[in-house]
């Protein structure tokens, strides 16, 4: 019985979305209006961090059904 | 092993001194990079405790699902080729690059699920060299293995330091630093955790890559006014190149060599790229089928390749897109500049580095960034791991040691990645001293690999071909091969690594073009050999030998254990209609 590679792709993608939502909360703004009105770090940080809450989620599922 | 597209166009990555694309990184994209790098590592020190038999480090212990399998089959494609290679030729080809998807690979995938995998899995051998020994004979599988392993190190060389030069252009890093420190991080988790590592890393390379393109392609696309802004911006991008319409379509202007960018004509275009090289990569090389291989089941082995076409199949939108979209916002005058090389020209091979300059602020930059390491290191990992299985088994445990014990054949393994890494390094600085060494080499193994699939093709479907007829007609194949580049030339090239070396006689409008009918002649000769000489030779395998590995000897899969829409042949029908109305949409 191998790991659950779900288990390390959920932990990087939740981690690195966290990052990124916190970055984009405290980084100035001018730096992503200048790179289109878009504080991309906090929408895409918020994806990551989903997807990788929804891989987790995957893993805890299986192993109880 | 390679794509399907040339190397050159990623030798050259990072425009030699050119430093007209520079990202400012930030703490916090160091911290995501750092990240990534706890993480590949940390996942193959924690499947070090099960490897316990050399089945596990080289083969995953045929234990893996389909899905984990698909996507480590489509990840140890997404090489540097992919992701800075198909943008380059996106912003040079336009549209028509989705050939190399739709086209080049997509059948070809279906075909190696649905034919070719009940010969490779069920009949237990455990490389495509030990295929072909347990088909032909012992001659044709050392022919095969050789040629391989050398091509395997060249190629992960050539990964290194394209990813070295890179990442010296776009962020002043020494070279020396990349290529120790991209070699060592693959060669610790493939040493601890062998092909389940590489497979399991491939998987977070697969999201990782996806993940950090999507938002690219997705603000490039906000930017440039949607999909009829860009097709607008290419139209006038294509007029302005003297081939109106060419960027925005993929089939319309294939009807002459002179009325598309890629200048090749539809014929050579489908029977070059689209039968004999995409069959000849996706169905023989033991880089992408070792990971179909690793499959738990025979059902799951078949729907690997199929699954990995559906992903592969949406590709076009992350990695040729950019480019794409650079020439794009170019012809729009939005203040884009295309990355121009030394002498003036467009840099394609920086395209994705300024896309992401464009439009990515720290943080994300980290996640672009990560994707582009990633790329790099997934081919790097897949080369390495295809070529200690090939060696170990085909080479070591055949000729050198033929009584190896398991524990004998594992450690084998763990010293033939350190030692490939280190040839690899050594090529990558060949290619930094000799550039002109390794177009050679290119070439040569373009010449290996052209007439390949001609004797998998004839082997699995034709139970009278010979182990001397497919040697021999592999080697008239190679030889073919190498004639056809000596005598032909693409326009404006002078003779030399280009061709025409024995005398120009046949003209192409590209080296694309040439290679397609290249390849074309090749299979051809071989194809057209291995018949003559095996009906000229008597058969070296008797029918209960060659039960499992030809299909008229071997019986049917039924796949009466799974759903109907589950199975291969299905699944595989969807795919290819799938195809065919992508194809029909971007005409």
């Amino acid at each position: 019985m191998h790991l659950d590679v779900r288990i390390p792709l959920g932990l990087l993608f939740l981690l690195l979305g966290l990052i990124l939502v916190g970055f984009g909360f405290t980084s100035d703004p001018a730096i992503y209006v200048q790179h289109l009105g878009q504080n991309v770090n906090l929408f895409w940080g918020t994806v990551f961090a989903l997807f990788g809450a929804v891989m987790l989620l995957l893993t805890r599922r299986k192993k109880s059904g | 092993m390679q794509s399907l597209l040339p190397l050159p166009l990623l030798a050259t990555a990072g425009g030699g001194n050119v430093h007209d694309v520079m990202l400012k990184l930030a703490g916090v994209d160091y911290l995501i990079l750092g990240i990534y790098f706890v993480f590949v590592i940390a996942i193959g020190w924690i499947l070090r405790k099960y490897l316990k038999t050399s089945a596990d480090f080289f083969e995953s212990g045929r234990s893996l699902p389909a899905w984990v399998c698909a996507l480590g089959f489509i990840g140890a494609n997404l090489g540097a080729q992919e992701v800075i290679g198909m943008a380059a030729s996106g912003a040079k080809y336009g549209i028509a690059t989705c050939h190399f998807y739709w086209v080049g690979a997509i059948p070809a995938m279906v075909f190696v699920g649905v034919f070719m995998m009940p010969f490779y899995y069920g009949s237990k051998a455990r490389s495509v060299p030990e295929y072909l020994k347990l088909r032909f004979d012992e001659k044709t599988r050392a022919f095969n293995a050789l040629s391989f392993a050398f091509m395997t190190v060249f190629s992960s060389g050539i990964s290194m330091h394209a990813l070295a030069l890179l990442l010296n252009s776009i962020l002043h890093l020494d070279y020396n630093l990349c290529i120790l420190v991209s070699s060592l991080i693959v060669l610790i988790y493939i040493v601890t955790g062998g092909l389940t590592s590489a497979i399991y890393n491939e998987v977070l390379q697969f999201f990782l890559i996806v993940f950090g393109l999507l938002p690219l392609v997705l603000l490039g696309l906000k930017d440039i006014g949607g999909w009829s802004g860009l097709m607008t911006q290419l139209q006038g991008y294509s007029a302005a190149q003297g081939m109106p319409g060419a960027w925005s379509h993929s089939w319309a202007y294939m009807g002459s060599e002179k009325s598309n960018p890629m200048g090749i004509e539809w014929f050579g275009l489908a029977m070059g790229l689209g039968f004999v090289l995409s069959f000849g990569y996706w169905c023989t090389d033991f880089l992408v089928v070792q990971r179909a291989m690793a499959a738990k089941d025979m059902s799951a082995a078949r729907r690997t390749p199929i699954l990995a076409a559906i992903p592969k199949m949406m590709f076009p939108a992350l990695v040729i897109l950019p480019g794409m979209l650079a020439v794009a916002l170019y012809q729009k005058g939005a203040g884009f500049q295309l990355p121009a090389a030394a002498d003036g020209s467009p840099n394609y091979n920086m395209v994705v580095p300024a896309m992401l300059a464009q439009y990515f602020p720290n943080g994300m930059l980290g996640i672009g960034l990560t994707a582009l390491m990633a790329s790099f290191m997934s081919g790097m990992a897949g080369n390495v791991t295809a070529f200690n299985t090939v060696f170990t088994y085909d080479l070591y445990q055949s000729y050198l040691h033929k009584g190896a014990t398991d524990a004998h054949l594992v450690r084998v393994g763990r010293i033939t990645t350190v030692v490939g890494l280190l040839i690899s390094v050594a090529c990558a600085y060949a290619a930094r001293q000799f550039n002109n060494i390794m177009d050679m080499l290119q070439l040569v193994f373009g010449f290996v690999n052209a007439p390949l699939f001609a004797i998998f093709l004839l082997g699995m479907f034709w139970r009278r071909a010979t182990g001397h007829g497919a040697f021999f007609g592999l080697l008239l194949g190679t030889l073919s091969a190498m004639i056809f580049n000596g005598l032909t030339l693409p326009v404006g090239e002078a003779a030399g690594i280009k061709g025409g070396w024995m005398g120009a006689h046949w003209f192409f409008h590209s080296s694309m073009a040439q290679n397609f009918w290249m390849a074309i002649f090749a299979f051809g000769a071989c194809f057209a050999g291995t018949i003559i000489i095996s009906l000229a030779t008597s058969p070296n395998k008797t029918d209960d030998q060659l039960r499992g590995l030809v299909y008229s000897l071997t019986e049917k899969i039924r796949d009466t254990g799974t759903r109907w829409y589950a199975r291969p042949a299905t699944l595989g029908g969807v795919v290819l209609a799938g195809a065919i109305v992508l194809n029909i949409i971007f005409w």
